[in-house]
Formats: structure tokens, C-alpha cells, sequence
């Protein structure tokens, strides 16, 4: 790291005492080709967990794809795509208990949809629908709706942890957010009061180098994003966040860490290879170079590469799974599809819990269109 | 039972629900050890403990963001904004999370939370510390926003807030905080939200109003009296959702009203009331609607500060101009 203090040690002879120091460890275990940088976890040769992260990836990304085909076919509204980001989505799943909360980001389908969120639900809210967010799954019921307001999520996340620290439960509250969202006072705020109360909870950002079309180096000075958590006195580690192996092992023990009220901040450096959302064009302020270079650190290569170079994999196996992966998603296709218009009148009752008097006249002004 | 102030009405209010139900938690900026800047929660961290009275880190946004974050989780937390001012920050989650969040999820989630805040003039605060900002929030679908005027309604209103279960912004006017002692039984019975009090009743004029200027305009019926005119005064109390019910009703006698408030006069309560009346009563009016406000200026500091108030005079001027009408 370049040194912070540059102008001050030039200007003084004497060394200057420190304060404070502090390093921010990076965890990587396969590289990009596959290959082992660091020793590699248990699980890494626990043939079942591999194959469910990989389906869930696969799933993730041809979700995506079909969610943009929707719109682009005029079937849904905008979208989000999370192309290149499924490795963090899933490791969170994957690792995340039932009776854990989750705040997600609007990009985090894959965990969504491992925590027992429907892909209908999902296709739901952004087509429009609210009831997209009411989940179905009870497993899912304190769960969050996305947040579309950048880092509120962090704090309703510190408030939720807040909630379980003072009943005394030993769950982990995890929210996701994204490099941009780093920048925000409401991310300062939520690791700030996380770190003053000790709460259980885990951050995780999503590094994918890109707020729509303003680069990770015009975001912050900061050396690495982790780093923002040291100053609220939380641990915080930078992962490869297309390493799903790496990904499983720091989330492992941060989520550990959550449930002994130790909050704990992780950088998951990805990148984002598609648009912001399919209202964007990224080719107008993003080089297809750039593209280029990311797409060989792709997570979902990287973990079937790894599968293969172990026999853990093969062709067959990849057949069985795109088919069953197809039909689920064309069913909840089917299923978005078919849902009908909810009635207009739904818009009040949901407001409060009882529809005051103040909102009758108004309420029958709809009913009677 | 002692007669108690409106700030120690809430400070009981709180006290019975943090006794009562064990879910409250109360925080915010200096609530604990301090007691709050104007004392409205003096005493209650050393009964209840800092897991239940919490000093927060200095962050209105924080705060709400936590409110909003608890409350779908089944704590109840009453939140202190120490100045209205200062709640501007967390006014994201309040009207983006807070109000909407039963809506969003179809009643899957919901925000049952109160933020209380002391506000408006009169207290030759600094500036920030003064202004009646009330409108912004009774815009809000969602929310409610209630407004006590004596140590009785603040010790139920705030009951009421408290166990409702959507979020509720109770807007506490410092004014009066130390203005008068009313007998109040800590008996925790709630006062009814969403409708307003007749506080006194006439035949010839109604004047609508909340909040501290319940005390100016209660004045004024009794010297409107001396002079033979008998004025209805209406506390609106809780300013969203709207009983304009009871308004209408009140004019349908009366024929003429006066609304007065500290805030700025244009989009204002003063204006929805007024519109209000003008559908829903238009002929049984003898005279125009006349508003006495603050200015649409900013809150001057507080060399000025009474010029910009409603005084007394102004709401009696007001008055007699619409009496004037046959």
C-alpha cells in the first residue's frame, strides 16, 4: 500500500510514533485458471456442496439472462442484471442459515433464491408488481425486499441485528450493498453503530468496480474498501469475490464471527459484466477491453474448471443440470406471466394496518372508476 | 397525584410502556445518563436499564434507519430526534422505508415505530432549533403525524402512538413543554389518534389549530366571548390522517373559521384544511377562510422570532375581519 503519511515523513527527520496500523488481509484460493494459491479448504473437495454452489450459480446466471430477454421483449420493466457477481451471491446463500436474516442488494437474486425467495417473486417485483416482495416462503418472512435507495439497507440491517442482540437470539444478520453504496452515509453510519454496539452482523460488499458509470477509482481514495471498516473498529477482509471457494471459507467464519457479536466487514472484488440495468449502455463510458479482462477471472468457469481438473464434473452431469435449470426458470416464467393484474384498490390496503377514515372517500373514488 | 408538565407526561408515557411492554426500547442522542436535552426521558435509563434506554452515535439517519430495521422485527422502538431541525437526514427512511414498507411487502413486513421530535418556536432557540415543518410529513402516505397540546393528550397520544401498530411521528411542541401542569393518572389509558378534540365548544366561529398555538387561540375564544362571540376551538391533534370530519361539522355550525398555526403558510396543514372545507363545506360558509401562520420565510432567529409567530392579536384581527362578513 503507498504511504499515507508520505508529505509528513519528508517533512520531519525524526520518525513519527504510530497510532495506529492496520492490514487488510486478502483471501484468494483458486485463481483464475483454477489453480491453488492458497491451501485449500475441507469443503473445497465436499463433492455435494461444489455441485449445489455450481447449480446455483448456473441458475443465477440463466435467470438473468431470461429476466433480460422479458424486458427486452417488453414482458417486465427494468432490470438489474448481477452477470459476473453470482459467486458472492451464492457463497452468501450457501452458508447463511434459515433462521439468519438477509438484506439484500437489488443485484443479490442468488442469494434470494437459495434463502427460499421464488424466482416468480422476484420476476414479480420487477414487473412491476408488489406483490413481488410480499415472499411466500416462510423462511424467508423476516427477510428484507430489496432496497432500492443505495445503503439503506446497511442500517435497517444494524437495526434488525439490534432487534436479535436484544432478544438474546444467536442469529447473524447479513446485508449486501454495493461498491457505490461504500460511499454513502448511510454505509458510515450502519458499521459505525455495528462496531459501537457490537451487533451480529456481517457486511458484505459487492466490488463489482462500477456505480452505473462512475469507476471504483472516482468512487473513493480509499486503498481498498475493506479498509472503511477498520475506522469503525470492525475486522474486515477482502476476498476474491469470484472464488466461490474463498468466498465460502471468509463468509464461514465471518458469520461465525456475527453470531459472537462481532460485526465484520468483507470486500468481494468482482465486476460487473453486464449494463447498470437494461435501461443503461455501459458501452458509453466502459472499454470493451476492460470487459475482456474480466471475463477470464468468470466465477462460474473457474468453479466447473475446478471441478473437472477433480472428476467432480463432467459433460453429462452439465446436460442433466441445464435441463432442470431451463424448466424451472421457463415455469416461473409461466407462472410471472400468468399472475393477474392485482386490483387497483390494493394500493390503499396495505397503507396501514387499517385504512384510517381520512382515506374512505378516496377509496371509493377507485372503486367506482 | 401531582399536577405534571407536558414534557413529564411523555416522560411518564414512556416510563408506562417501557414498564408495560417489554419489546420498547427507547433511544436517541443524550436520552440515557442525560435524560434527553429537554429531560423527556429523565430518570429512565436508571430504571430500565441501557439495554432499553440507549444512547445512540450521533446520526438522525442512523437512528430512523435502526427504527425501521427493529420494528420489522418486533421491537418497538420510540426513537428521539432531539431537535426537529435535525431530522431532515432521516427523513429517507422515514418516508422511502418507515412509511412504506407494510405497502412494499404486501403486510409481510411493517414499521410499527415512533419518532418523536420537539418542534417549533418560541424558546429564543439557535437557529434550527425553531421551526414548524409538520406539513412535510402529513404528506407522507403511511405515516401518521400527532401533535399533543397539553400534558393530558401528550400522556395519552403518545400511549397510543406507541402501541400502533404503523410508524407514528410525534411532534412535541417545546413551547409548552413547561407551559402548564394539568393531574394526569398514570393509568395508561391512550387517547384515540386520527381525530381531533373539541376543546371548547360555540356557535359563531370555529377556530382550528394544534400544538402550542392551542394555547394563543384558546385565549382569544375567551376574550371573543367577553365580546359576545362565541368561538368553537378545534385541537386537530393528529394532523395525518385528517379527521376533517369533525371540522366540517364544526363549520356546517359555525359558518365561518379561522386556522392558525406557526408553520409557514403555502402547502401547509392550514392549506389541506382549508381546501378540504372549501369542497366539503363551501355552503355553509358566511365568510372566507382566513389563516393566521408564520410567514413564508425562513424561521427568522430569535430577535425576530415573535414577528413571525402568531400572537394573539393577530388571531383576533383575523377574527373580527371575518366576522365582518354578514
Amino acid at each position: 500500500m503507498e504511504n499515507l503519511n508520505h508529505n509528513m515523513n519528508t517533512n520531519n527527520n525524526e520518525e513519527l510514533k504510530i497510532a495506529a496500523s492496520f492490514d487488510i488481509p486478502y483471501v484468494q484460493h483458486l485463481n483464475h485458471e483454477a489453480k491453488i494459491e492458497q491451501t485449500l479448504p475441507d469443503f473445497a473437495h465436499d463433492k455435494e456442496f461444489l455441485h449445489n454452489l455450481y447449480r446455483n450459480m448456473l441458475l443465477t446466471r440463466l435467470f438473468d439472462k431470461k429476466a433480460i430477454s422479458l424486458q427486452r421483449t417488453g414482458k417486465m420493466g427494468t432490470y438489474p442484471s448481477v452477470l459476473g457477481q453470482e459467486a458472492i451471491c451464492v457463497a452468501t446463500g450457501a452458508l447463511l442459515e434459515k433462521e439468519d436474516i438477509f438484506l439484500p442488494y437489488y443485484r443479490d437474486i442468488g442469494t434470494m433464491f437459495m434463502r427460499g425467495v421464488k424466482m416468480e417473486e422476484v420476476l414479480a417485483y420487477w414487473g412491476g408488481d408488489e406483490r413481488g416482495s410480499d415472499f411466500q416462503n416462510p423462511d424467508v418472512k423476516h427477510d428484507f425486499p430489496f432496497c432500492v435507495p443505495i445503503a439503506g439497507q446497511c442500517l435497517h440491517a444494524a437495526g434488525v441485528a439490534a432487534a436479535v442482540k436484544y432478544k438474546g437470539e444467536k442469529k447473524c444478520v447479513l446485508v449486501s450493498l454495493g461498491d457505490g453504496a461504500t460511499s454513502k452515509g448511510d454505509f458510515y453510519e450502519s458499521i459505525n453503530v455495528a462496531g459501537a454496539w457490537q451487533l451480529p452482523l456481517v457486511t458484505v460488499i459487492h466490488n463489482n468496480q462500477w456505480a452505473i458509470s462512475v469507476p471504483r477509482k472516482l468512487q473513493t481514495s480509499s486503498y481498498t474498501l475493506a479498509q472503511k471498516g477498520i475506522a469503525a473498529g470492525l475486522e474486515s477482509i477482502q476476498v476474491d469475490g469470484n472464488d466461490i471457494i474463498a468466498l465460502c471459507a471468509v463468509l464461514k467464519y465471518a458469520i461465525e464471527q456475527a453470531r459472537q457479536q462481532r460485526p465484520i466487514l468483507i470486500e468481494a472484488i468482482s465486476y460487473r459484466m453486464g449494463d447498470h440495468t437494461t435501461a443503461d449502455d455501459a458501452s458509453r463510458y466502459r472499454p470493451a477491453s476492460e470487459l475482456d479482462s474480466a471475463k477470464i477471472k468468470d466465477p462460474i468457469s473457474r468453479l466447473k474448471n475446478f471441478m473437472e481438473q477433480n472428476s467432480y464434473w463432467n459433460e453429462e452431469l452439465e446436460t442433466k443440470l441445464l435441463n432442470e435449470i431451463t424448466n424451472k426458470i421457463n415455469q416461473a416464467v409461466e407462472t410471472y406471466l400468468n399472475m393477474e393484474k392485482p386490483k387497483p384498490t390494493t394500493m390503499f390496503d396495505y397503507l396501514y394496518k387499517e385504512l384510517p377514515e381520512a382515506y374512505q372517500d378516496q377509496y371509493q373514488e377507485l372503486e367506482n372508476l | 397525584m401531582p399536577a405534571i408538565t407536558l414534557v413529564e407526561a411523555v416522560t411518564q408515557a414512556l416510563d408506562y410502556e417501557l414498564t408495560n411492554d417489554k419489546n420498547v426500547i427507547v433511544f436517541g442522542e443524550d436520552v440515557g445518563a442525560n435524560g434527553g436535552v429537554f429531560r423527556a426521558t429523565d430518570g429512565l435509563q436508571k430504571k430500565h436499564g441501557i439495554h432499553r434506554v440507549v444512547d445512540t452515535p450521533l446520526a438522525e439517519s442512523m437512528i430512523a434507519g435502526l427504527a425501521v430495521g427493529m420494528s420489522t422485527y418486533g421491537i418497538k422502538p420510540v426513537a428521539e430526534i432531539q431537535f426537529m431541525g435535525f431530522i431532515y437526514s432521516a427523513f429517507d427512511h422515514i418516508i422511502s422505508h418507515a412509511a412504506r414498507m407494510r405497502n412494499r411487502t404486501r403486510g409481510r413486513l411493517s414499521c410499527p415505530l415512533v419518532i418523536r421530535a420537539p418542534y417549533g418556536g418560541g424558546i429564543h432557540a439557535p437557529e434550527h432549533h425553531s421551526e414548524s415543518t409538520e406539513a412535510l410529513f402529513a404528506h407522507i402516505p403511511g405515516v401518521r403525524v400527532v401533535i399533543p397540546s397539553s400534558p393530558t393528550r401528550a400522556y395519552g397520544l403518545l400511549l397510543a402512538a406507541i402501541r400502533n401498530p404503523d410508524p407514528v411521528i410525534f411532534l412535541e411542541p417545546k413551547r409548552i413543554y413547561r407551559k402548564v401542569k394539568q393531574n394526569v393518572e398514570n393509568n395508561g389509558e391512550e387517547l384515540p389518534l386520527d381525530t381531533c378534540f373539541v376543546l371548547k365548544e360555540g356557535q359563531d366561529i370555529t377556530l382550528v389549530t394544534w400544538g402550542a398555538m392551542v394555547h394563543e387561540t384558546l385565549n382569544v375564544a375567551k376574550t371573543l366571548e367577553e365580546q359576545g362571540i362565541s368561538a368553537e376551538v378545534i385541537d386537530v391533534a393528529t394532523i395525518k390522517p385528517l379527521d376533517i370530519e369533525t371540522i366540517i361539522n364544526s363549520v356546517e355550525k359555525t359558518g365561518r373559521c379561522v386556522i392558525v398555526q406557526e408553520a409557514a403558510r403555502t402547502c401547509s396543514v392550514s392549506s389541506e384544511i382549508a381546501a378540504q372545507l372549501a369542497e366539503h363545506a363551501l355552503t355553509s360558509l358566511f365568510a372566507p377562510i382566513k389563516r393566521v401562520t408564520g410567514y413564508d420565510t425562513i424561521m427568522p432567529y430569535f430577535k425576530m422570532e415573535d414577528d413571525y409567530m402568531p400572537s394573539e392579536k393577530r388571531i383576533l384581527d383575523t377574527v373580527q375581519q371575518v366576522m365582518e362578513y354578514a
